[in-house]
């Protein structure tokens, strides 16, 4: 390939970080935002005493665990706007754009890895206090809400944050439907100008950088937050 | 919806003219599982030294091991494959370069999606095994010293024995993690399982039989290797001893 | 986790909800003028169809084209301020994106068969190109017997890739094929070494080869193995979103204005890097232009 040219990654780093990076970020805020909630809710319907709650919930929980991101990926990408249709009754696909496809897929599949983390926060609780809610006067949804969900995201929260730098580094998995985040961003350019090498190898190590920043971030996190338990 | 499903597609002859579509996908699954075993032994091996490395009373080695599972630990994968497969060989001397790039497929591919995932793995073995080995009393460390063991004695005879029963059930879910990451490979040129069934689907416009098809194997496969490991489990368990339980990250 | 009822229930309010149209819009066009949008599938490096140019933004030939249709759309609804939205493709997204309604139109460089007619529509061909390959000269590979046994590569999702597929188990070449995801990630492949040759249309081809650091080390097989029309693509069965297409394409063809559309791509220089593709209109493209067709049969382009 000759000599390497790395002036190819000043040349485009407006296009790699203010189309590619705020694509990812984006991606991966609202993915784990969504995630996060929708995981609770399979979560509280994981540990409910339903079977017709717990039942759907399980089984939803572990198809998600055992099949491939880029499988799921795959599947909702093409599968999204007839679940679309079908929800709003609509006789034709509703069009979900790229954007909006990416993350309901992302969301979709880390709420099965997030409902895991916050059933072992819900469980962490000790069952007494509930009772004292209900003690209380308090109904199920109040309890979870003022009682338990606060101690368990709290206790949760570095887990919790640990698995969305996953969901970050996951995110670049759009690459193969030729989607502009940040690695997308990065392998256009490269396959234009044939530097592989150079672009590859910058993409590499700002995921690095992000990522091992974020890391280290939770882990003092996880610090502060033993401290005032 | 305007659809042909078409469920007997998979018994019909597959574009190479051979073979069915079935055949193509078990052909698929045969490169999954070759690529996360191969893969898996890298993992056990190099996590496994690197694990130990992270609990020894030297500080520089402690420090390599942590800056080995940090970088391994903070880059996608599919990243790290890329690195593998299309930077790696452009580095190397144009020789060695060359041969690489050579190889025929589907050694090509398979090759670097081993190194990869191999060393993806490792650092998630690494880590797993660390905390096993932390997680045993330090009381038996001394007792082995004690008793006059040298320190790799120790390790050999005293802490790892017991701190891979420990976490056997976190290295099942690493290694269901590491079958389905084996997809990842498609990105460069693997034709694993996932990549069988988007051919199939490219082939045939058969989009829900493919996936369907696909998505149930890796069920099978899941449910299996978990009976496996179970079966692992139950039968170099130590009588009277619970592990305690070793939280593991996720995919 | 879905409840029917409920789903059933939502269905028919959603059903009540929307308000019968006055101007009785059907299908895309309809779906266009609710949602003030229109969605085009683009490629990555389709050149000079439908690829990323020097500032990133997407152009050629296919989008000019494009654009054209969807002037032509913008006046059917009365909305000159319809949003162009882009949506990237790759050969092997773009036939169920259309499927499923991601994408309205699909400007690149999709080839019209009969087997693809039955999952979505195509609009006037506006090229006809061949199936060919390309390898490095020092390979000295003249043929397709050279390649027995040798590893090529092709972008997956395409007809190039399903003729060589079904060549090689017919011919018992023993040839390895590697599926890519995009043109120019297959042509990387022959420029780094790891594949001996690639299979395209040709003028994807003569672009890839004109456009890359060396263009003389490369050779294009001199025998074309099948005819590929290319055309925008558009859902299947929707009648009046494809009249306005095929009324807005055969009127820009038989204007005479496609000319300078074509001259603009092929025979001036283009984008990114400033090449001249120098390919003049075929006798096939001509006769094409003069009488638009949209159809998917190989035979009436030969």
């Amino acid at each position: 390939m000759g000599a390497f040219d790395f002036g190819v990654i000043e040349r485009s780093l407006s296009y790699l970080f203010l189309d590619g990076m705020t694509f990812t970020l984006k991606l991966t805020a609202m993915a784990a935002l969504g995630g996060i909630v929708f995981g609770t809710l399979l979560a509280m319907m994981r540990l409910s005493s339903h079977r017709w709650l717990s039942l759907p919930a399980t089984a939803y929980v572990n198809l998600m665990r055992s099949i491939p991101l880029l499988l799921v990926i795959f599947w909702f990408y093409f599968l999204v706007p007839y679940i679309g249709g079908w929800i709003t009754g609509a006789n034709r696909p509703m069009q979900v754009g790229a954007f909006m496809s990416s993350v309901i897929t992302f969301m979709m599949f880390e709420a099965a890895y997030y409902s895991e983390i916050m059933r072992a926060g819900i469980q962490s609780i000790a069952r007494g206090q509930v009772w004292a809610g209900y003690a209380l006067g308090l109904n199920y949804w109040q309890s979870m809400k003022e009682i338990v969900l606060p101690q368990a995201f709290r206790n949760m929260l570095p887990i919790l944050l640990t698995q969305t730098i996953i969901l970050f580094q996951d995110t670049s998995l759009v690459y193969v439907l030729s989607i502009t985040d940040f690695l997308g961003a990065a392998s256009k350019i490269a396959q234009r100008d044939g530097r592989l090498v150079e672009m590859y190898s910058f993409a590499a190590l700002v995921y690095f950088v992000v990522s091992f920043a974020l890391s280290y971030t939770v882990k003092r996190l996880q610090h502060r937050i033993a401290i005032v338990r | 919806m305007n659809y042909n499903w078409n469920w007997r597609i998979f018994w019909e002859v597959s574009a190479d003219g051979r073979n069915s579509w079935m055949m193509t996908l078990v052909h698929g699954l045969g490169w999954t599982l070759a690529t996360a075993l191969c893969a898996g032994i890298i993992a056990l091996v190099i996590g496994s030294a690197i694990g130990v490395i992270r609990t020894t009373p030297n500080r520089w080695a402690v420090r390599l091991g942590n800056g080995y599972v940090e970088i391994f630990r903070n880059i996608p994968l599919l990243v790290q494959l890329f690195l593998w497969f299309f930077v790696l060989p452009e580095v190397l001397p144009k020789a060695f370069g060359d041969w690489i790039k050579g190889m025929t497929p589907p050694w090509a591919s398979f090759v670097p999606a081993v190194i990869g995932l191999g060393l993806f793995t490792s650092s998630r073995v690494a880590e797993q095994v660390r905390a096993g080995i932390q997680a045993l009393p330090r009381g038996q460390l001394l007792a082995g010293t004690a008793m006059g063991l040298t320190l790799s004695q120790v390790y050999r005879y005293v802490l790892l024995p017991m701190a891979y029963r420990i976490i056997l059930p976190p290295l099942t879910s690493e290694t269901m993690n590491l079958i389905k990451n084996t997809s990842v490979a498609l990105t460069i040129g693997l034709i694993e399982l996932t990549a069988a069934a988007r051919s199939m689907q490219e082939f045939t416009f058969q989009v829900f039989e493919a996936f369907t098809a696909a998505t149930v194997i890796y069920i099978i496969v899941n449910l299996i290797v978990v009976t496996i490991m179970r079966w692992v489990e139950k039968h170099v368990a130590v009588p009277g001893f619970i592990g305690p339980v070793v939280a593991g990250g996720a995919h | 986790m879905f409840n029917p009822r409920i789903l059933l229930a939502l269905a028919v309010s959603a059903g009540l909800a929307t308000p019968a149209l006055a101007q009785g819009l059907t299908g895309t066009l309809k779906k266009i003028q609710e949602s003030g949008q229109i969605t085009i599938g683009h490629r990555d490096s389709s050149i000079p169809f439908s690829y990323y140019d020097d500032k990133q933004q997407v152009v050629g030939y296919a989008m000019d084209i494009c654009m054209n249709a969807v002037n032509a759309v913008k006046a059917e609804l009365k909305m000159p301020n319809l949003k162009v939205v882009l949506n990237p493709v790759t050969s092997a997204t773009r036939i169920p994106l259309i499927a499923n309604g991601t994408i309205d139109l699909e400007c690149g460089s999709t080839t019209n068969n009969l087997d693809r007619e039955k999952q979505v529509g195509f609009t006037n061909t506006y090229f006809v190109t061949a199936n060919r390959y390309v390898v490095k000269k020092a390979s000295k590979v003249k043929s397709l017997a050279d390649l027995k046994g040798k590893t090529v590569v092709s972008t997956s999702g395409t007809t190039n890739i399903k003729w060589l597929t079904e060549e090689n188990g017919k011919q018992n070449m023993g040839m390895s094929i590697i599926p890519a995801k995009d043109h120019a990630e297959a042509f990387l492949m022959v420029e780094t070494g790891r594949a001996e040759a690639f299979f395209m249309d040709d003028i994807l081809l003569y672009s890839l080869v004109a456009s890359s650091k060396s263009p003389g080390d490369y050779e294009i097989g001199s025998e074309a193995y099948s005819v590929e029309p290319y055309a925008a693509m558009m859902p299947r069965e929707d009648p009046a979103f494809a009249k306005v297409i095929n009324t807005a394409t055969a009127n820009l063809y038989k204007s005479g204005a496609i000319n300078a559309i074509y001259e603009k791509w092929f025979l001036k220089p283009i984008p990114p890097k400033g090449i001249t593709l120098n390919v003049p209109m075929s006798p096939q493209l001509k006769k094409v232009l003069a009488t638009p067709t949209n159809s998917g049969e190989p035979a009436e382009y030969k």
